[in-house]
């Protein structure tokens, strides 16, 4: 299908995909800082229906892309991990606090939960997202003001945080009380919507490992996120990916930041449970 | 500057005759197939147009998901959809009209957008509310295109 792109597979990535029965395009394994090897490609969860396997969106990146994941030196995402990092230490709001006055173990505090991020809150009531938890301290125990959720404080913040997970596989909860909203997070998924009358699945569950024009379609997994683009140059929330691909099907997306993209959120990653997480991961 | 006067005057006389020929989005009435019978417009589709649509991002944009080798100039075609080289042959004019006014009519749960079509969404942007993707001028110059793809 993708030609040039099939000759340069490794080795192993042939065998494993051959195991499995599909073809991959440019996939090799991501190895990052030459030690940390990723999932990148796993057996869908019991969960998902019309899918074997599942795949990172790494895995459909140009080698030129790829290779800037594969060391946190060319990651230009790590700029704003350094950046967060800096947040992380200073004072801000009325109560006098920074984050690190609460949290003395440091961001390592948070090993592991961006595995498990979106999920339901007994004391919220809700399902929450890392953004969430974010602005909850700031708010309440810091005194200070919420950042936008897209902002760029925000995405550097979730971006430190989820690098303490970097490599875990996801692992969302999707039962219990997260069940309506998970439930709502697919009705969403699979519902036709814009003038382009297309659903997620459409893309990203028919479609993925084909070009759309220039663009080769992922499964369009979150364990990426917050994820650096080459396009804009920044971090991006998984929020603000929904909303560009609702525009671009020209549909009135879902405000960041709402009930319906925070279900969205959950189900999405719930399809990627399994998937190493790899924020900050760059893509195009 | 009575010549240029007597252009325009011209020119509208023929877009008010095209407006009452044209039929609506929701008026276009597909057989069982999926086929539509009567032109959009009345007026003959122009190949060379309908070329241009076909690649336009903006526009027909087909070459998203379907690739053409009429066009291998263009860089980036999609894999979507079937190769649409020698498509003439495979559908006649009729046929051609109703895939791409509403291809949901000929292939049941098919990605490809109708692109005459202006209701029965959800949630369209504000700015394409009530608007279909193209013109029933642009459908009909389309279809023109697609004849020309035979082998
Ligand atoms: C018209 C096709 C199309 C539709 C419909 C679509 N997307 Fe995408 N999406 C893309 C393209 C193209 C990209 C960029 C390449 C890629 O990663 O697939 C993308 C990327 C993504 C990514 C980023 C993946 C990564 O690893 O960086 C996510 C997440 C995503 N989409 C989720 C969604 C969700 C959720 C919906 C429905 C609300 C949706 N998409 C609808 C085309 C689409
Ligand atoms: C988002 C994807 C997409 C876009 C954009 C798209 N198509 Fe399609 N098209 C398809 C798919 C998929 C099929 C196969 C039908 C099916 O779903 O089984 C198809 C089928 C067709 C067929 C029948 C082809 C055959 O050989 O049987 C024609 C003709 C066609 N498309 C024309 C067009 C034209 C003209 C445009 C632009 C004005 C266009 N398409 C835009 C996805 C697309």
């Amino acid at each position: 299908m993708i030609g040039s792109n099939l000759l340069r597979v490794a080795s192993i990535a042939t065998i494993a995909s051959l195991a499995f029965g599909t073809i991959t395009a440019n996939a090799q394994s991501l190895i990052i800082n030459e030690e940390e090897l990723m999932i990148t490609q796993a057996p869908a969860a019991a969960h998902l229906e019309n899918l074997d396997e599942v795949f990172s969106g790494w895995i459909y990146r140009t080698k030129e892309t790829q290779s800037l994941q594969l060391d946190d030196f060319d990651n230009p995402g790590m700029i704003f991990v350094d950046q967060a990092l800096d947040e992380w230490a200073k004072v801000d709001g009325s109560a006098g606090k920074s984050c690190a006055a609460c949290h003395t173990g440091g961001p390592a505090e948070f090993a592991g939960l961006r595995t498990v991020l979106p999920r339901w809150d007994d004391e919220a009531g809700a399902i929450q997202s890392m953004e969430d938890y974010i602005n909850e301290c700031r708010t309440e125990r810091m005194q200070a003001d919420a950042w936008k959720w897209s902002g760029t404080s925000m995405t550097a913040m979730t971006a430190l945080i989820s690098l303490e997970s970097r490599g875990m596989p996801v692992n969302v909860v999707i039962d219990g009380p997260a069940s309506d909203a998970w439930e709502q997070g697919k009705d969403i998924y699979y519902t036709r919507v814009g003038q382009l009358d297309m659903s997620c699945a459409n893309c990203h569950e028919n479609n993925y490992d084909t070009m759309i024009r220039a663009d080769h379609l992922s499964q369009g997994q979150t364990n990426g996120f917050p994820v650096y683009r080459l396009k804009n140059a920044k971090l991006n929330s998984t929020h603000a990916r929904f909303k560009g691909c609702m525009k671009n099907i020209r549909a009135t997306p879902y405000k960041e930041g709402s009930d319906e993209f925070r279900a969205l959120e959950l189900y999405v990653a719930s399809r990627g449970n399994g998937l190493s997480v790899e924020g900050a991961s760059v893509r195009n | 500057m009575k010549r240029t006067a007597f252009l325009i005057i011209g020119a509208t006389a023929a877009f008010a005759a095209m407006a009452t020929a044209e039929i609506t989005a929701d008026d276009v009435v597909f057989d069982e197939y999926g086929s539509v019978a009567m032109s959009l417009t009345g007026v003959a589709g122009d190949a060379a147009n309908g070329r241009d649509l076909f690649k336009n991002r903006k526009l027909g944009n087909c070459l998203a998901c379907h690739k053409n080798t009429d066009l291998s100039d263009q860089a980036f075609q999609g894999e979507v959809g079937p190769s649409l080289d020698g498509v003439g042959d495979r559908w006649n004019e009729e046929e051609l009209r109703g895939i791409v006014s509403n291809p949901k009519n000929t292939f049941e749960d098919t990605i490809m957008p109708a692109f005459y079509r202006t209701s029965g969404f959800f949630r369209t942007l504000e700015k394409f509310e009530g608007k279909s993707i193209l013109s029933a001028q642009d459908v009909e110059d389309v279809i023109a295109y697609l004849q020309t793809l035979t082998e």
